[in-house]
């Protein structure tokens, strides 16, 4: 135990994931020896990130303005949308620098088991994206597991009749994986996805 | 070191760190048991879909000071993905996971009749005969049975008189009319012969029934699970109607 304001510290830092009594104390007794002008940025960073991060209200990623960096970005295209369980997905397909659409974060999965629901999601807002009949494909990049499907199965159902074309990330075999270890449903999925080598 | 193989279905996972699962199984042999799933949300993890909700796994323990860890999973039938393309199932199917992880409340306690009754439930609900709802109210019923709570159908919960009049949770099924007490439902006979034909496994019944009598025998088994449960069943409020 140490002096108030330290176990204060590294009480508060105890509480972050994955920190745990052993890397909160080298943490704090990082910040007692550093450069008080880093501390100060430090600090001055965490109260900036609750101040001014928001929701962006078209497609609920995280945002300095009323609308994300991604939507007010005139050169992306407005036919397609990707939807996405959270704001972190929008950066893992950013960094692929495949897709030039627009995003929806949904905010979670459909798990009944942990009592979220379809009115739990931001899919309300994303019906009234699509009312306007812009978007031309709704890509549902969920997670591949049994809540993400689920809740791909439910966005197909109700996206389907407003005729915009509903498609689903493909699954299948990681890259620098043994086949042997694939499970049967992994490999089932890439069988299934198969494509033409045009060579 | 200790290692001990079984067989179950997965009921329900939850994020343990960066990259690990906890994952609750309900196994043939040794009941419900907790395990820690190192690694399994990384897309290289050698278990894959193996530890989702809904699957039917053979798997490989190894016994740890708090929870075990799973060693080795190998798919028996992947129920989940059947379930996930099908969304009244899939909701129906939650339902009865959360159920049989609520009824089935210590751990390493064998439960093979809950057991049974849910790979019988899941099969049952991914082959399509029948109505998702129907299936559920099925599971219900007779995983309330196995837990020893099987609702009076037949004659008074009381008195064992007949005629019965009313349905009422708190006595424990259907009612004379001497014994009836205040707040008791009075169901149409044909949702009371639904609910003995699902507890009995008599489709071409339960099959032939009208929707209004299905909705009303869904409302009372839900209530007289969760009265006897004395928690709700959260899926619940999600289960979609075909």
């Amino acid at each position: 135990m140490y002096e108030g304001v330290v176990q204060n510290l590294i009480d508060e830092l105890g509480l972050l994931p994955g920190v745990g009594p052993k890397s909160a104390q080298r943490i704090a007794f990082h910040l007692l020896a550093a450069d008080p002008a880093d501390v100060k940025r430090l600090a001055h960073a965490l109260l900036e990130v609750k101040d001014k991060v928001r929701f962006c209200r078209v497609c609920g990623n995280v945002a300095s303005e009323e609308d994300c960096r991604i939507c007010r970005d005139a050169r992306r295209d407005l036919h397609v949308i990707c939807v996405v369980e959270e704001p972190k997905d929008v950066v893992a397909i950013e960094k692929t620098r495949e897709f030039r659409g627009r995003y929806h974060v949904l905010g979670g999965a459909i798990s009944p088991i942990d009592g979220v629901g379809p009115d739990d999601l931001r899919i309300r807002e994303l019906m009234t994206r699509l009312a306007d009949g812009q978007v031309t494909e709704l890509i549902i990049a969920t997670d591949p597991n049994l809540e993400g499907e689920a809740t791909a199965t439910y966005l197909a159902r109700l996206v389907k009749p407003m005729g915009v074309r509903v498609t689903r990330l493909a699954s299948g075999l990681p890259v620098g994986g043994d086949l042997e270890y694939a499970d049967e449903v992994t490999l089932g999925r890439a069988f299934e996805g198969r494509r033409l080598l045009d060579v | 070191m200790s290692l001990y193989r079984d067989e179950g279905v997965v009921l329900r996972t939850h994020k343990l760190g960066e990259a690990d699962r906890i994952v609750t199984i309900l196994t043939r042999r040794t009941g419900k048991v907790r395990a820690v799933a190192k690694g399994v949300r990384r897309t290289t993890s050698r278990f894959g879909a193996r530890l989702e909700p809904f699957t039917h796994v053979d798997v490989q323990f190894h016994t740890g000071r708090t929870l075990d860890v799973v060693t080795q999973a190998e798919t028996l039938r992947p129920y989940g993905e059947r379930l996930a393309a099908d969304y009244p199932r899939y909701t129906a199917g939650s339902a009865m996971l959360e159920t049989a992880d609520k009824l089935t409340v210590a751990e390493k306690e064998p439960a093979l009749r809950h057991f049974l009754l849910l790979v019988g439930g899941l099969r049952a609900l991914t082959d399509g005969e029948h109505e998702p709802r129907l299936v559920l109210d099925a599971y219900f019923l007779r995983s309330l049975a196995v837990a020893g709570y099987a609702p009076a159908l037949e004659t008074c919960a009381r008195c064992s008189a007949e005629p019965v009049r009313a349905f009422a949770i708190v006595a424990g099924g259907v009612v004379c009319g001497d014994c009836r007490p205040a707040g008791a439902s009075v169901p149409a006979a044909e949702t009371v012969a639904l609910m003995l034909a699902l507890l009995r496994g008599d489709w071409a019944s339960a099959d032939a029934s009208q929707a209004r009598h299905r909705t009303e025998c869904s409302g009372l088994v839900a209530a007289y699970l969760q009265w006897h449960l004395e928690h709700g069943i959260r899926s619940l409020r999600h289960v979609e109607r075909v």
